[in-house]
């Protein structure tokens, strides 16, 4: 496609990850073309260790063969290197901006490991992250207040940044024995919402299919 | 600096983030309150401003709270980027992220190991600690190489962001190293590191917020106990 070759942008990125689909939700709200390159993590390709020798993690964004790594780094490259596209921080709004940088970094502090800990951990340690679980969402549901989307009117940042983990809350959901619609409505009507943008719906797999990916590490793991 | 422009930081003053934001805020000349929190009996203010995390930094500005260090020196960048005031975040979009980059790791990578050295429970504990800080720092020396391109700092000719998120935890590694005898930024194996630390350390606008190090060392004896 002529736009990938003049752009020259490239995403390492594996499947299911929510940090990958961070960056292609982004691309696609930008309409910006890239050529995708599935990553096998359990055997990882050079090009993948020489992009991002420090972590060796997905995803890599390449941008005329320069490597940018962290899904967050790389939306708010996308938004810096691209501005004549459409913002994602909104511009121009300095106190927005820093809210904005707020919440999607709790969502990155807060969400991935209490999610993580639901489906591996048993007993006390499990309770305690269903807890934090209903805690955050319901945190996440109090930030998004009356607003259609986390930055009032616009998909945004926080949208890109937490969006893809609502595919992951059906997995929640069994594993904590929680009903998100029932803790959060507005956040689960804000998942439907987010669900009918194209972007969104092109990137997300259906929630089932994650959790099928969650069974099968648990079983991997040899975790009961 | 505009009639009403109200900064006040809310802090503690052995807290290695505290320290940043009062660096981002010292070398872009802002004047700003200080208000030094109890972290045992947190004020009204600090719950109000921070009911997410209750943690310090929190920056007030005319009001309004920004809370998370990293967050903090991005937004003075952006409010007070004009004017002649020093820019701590590059201008090229990719400088940029590479400045967000490592910024990031130091607080992933750096902090993390720091703790467990110092911090940790068990003698194992500490010494993997001592591992993981050892290869962070060694790589902090390729990242200093790479965006300094030989000038004085990560910023290059003049203290930028990951200088100063770097920074802040220039007390700490100088009581890490009084308190185990180790050298975390040692000479003989990360030269520029080491150079960066006595010449960050030294500057006016460092000097003037940095903590006393005795101070440091007794607080975290405390700590330990």
């Amino acid at each position: 496609m002529a736009g990938e070759k003049k752009q020259g942008l490239q995403l390492l990125d594996f499947w299911v990850s929510p940090f990958g689909q961070r960056c292609r939700i982004a691309l696609d709200e930008k309409g910006l073309s890239y050529e995708y390159l599935e990553q096998d993590l359990a055997n990882k390709s050079e090009l993948l260790l020489r992009a991002n020798p420090v972590h060796k993690k997905i995803p890599v964004l390449l941008h005329a063969g320069r490597p940018v790594c962290e899904s967050l780094i790389i939306v708010q490259y996308l938004d810096e290197a691209f501005p004549a596209t459409p913002a994602l921080l909104p511009a121009g709004d300095p106190y927005a901006r820093a809210q904005a940088r707020f919440w999607a970094d709790y969502v990155d502090k807060k969400l991935y490991d209490c999610g993580t800990r639901l489906w591996k951990l048993k007993g006390d340690g499990h309770a305690q992250a269903r807890t934090e679980m209903v805690e955050i969402l319901r945190t996440l549901e109090g930030a998004l207040g009356e607003g259609r989307f986390f930055g009032g009117e616009a998909f945004g940042f926080v949208d890109v940044a937490l969006v893809p983990f609502t595919s992951w809350f059906l997995t929640y959901e069994r594993f904590g024995d929680l009903s998100v619609e029932k803790e959060c409505p507005k956040l689960a009507a804000w998942a439907k919402r987010c669900a009918e943008r194209p972007s969104v719906a092109k990137n997300l797999y259906p929630p089932e299919k994650v959790y099928e990916f969650i069974c099968g590490l648990k079983k991997r793991f040899g975790i009961e | 600096m505009a009639g009403g422009d109200e900064l006040k930081l809310l802090g503690f003053w052995g807290s290695p983030f505290v320290l940043r934001a009062r660096l981002a805020l010292s070398f872009k000349g802002l004047s700003y309150e200080y208000v030094e929190e109890d972290l045992k009996n947190k004020s009204e203010l600090l719950l109000q401003s921070n009911p997410v995390h209750k943690k310090v930094p929190v920056l007030i500005h005319n009001g309004k709270p920004v809370c998370e260090t990293q967050v903090i020196v991005q937004y003075l960048d952006e409010v007070y980027g004009a004017n002649g005031r020093p820019s701590l975040l590059p201008v090229d979009p990719y400088d940029r992220a590479m400045a967000r980059f490592w910024a990031a790791y130091i607080d992933d990578k750096l902090l993390s190991s720091l703790m467990m050295m110092s911090m940790g429970k068990t003698e194992e504990e500490k010494a993997e600690g001592r591992k993981q800080s050892s290869g962070a720092v060694e790589t902090l020396e390729g990242a200093l190489k790479e965006c300094s391109k030989g000038k004085p700092f990560f910023g290059g000719d003049s203290v930028g962001y990951v200088d100063v998120v770097l920074g802040g935890f220039v007390a700490w590694v100088r009581i890490i190293d009084r308190m185990t005898g180790l050298k975390i930024f040692d000479s003989s194996k990360t030269p520029i590191l080491a150079a960066w630390l006595e010449r960050f350390g030294s500057l006016d606008a460092a000097k003037a917020v940095m903590p006393d190090v005795q101070r440091l060392v007794e607080l975290s004896k405390m700590r330990q106990v």
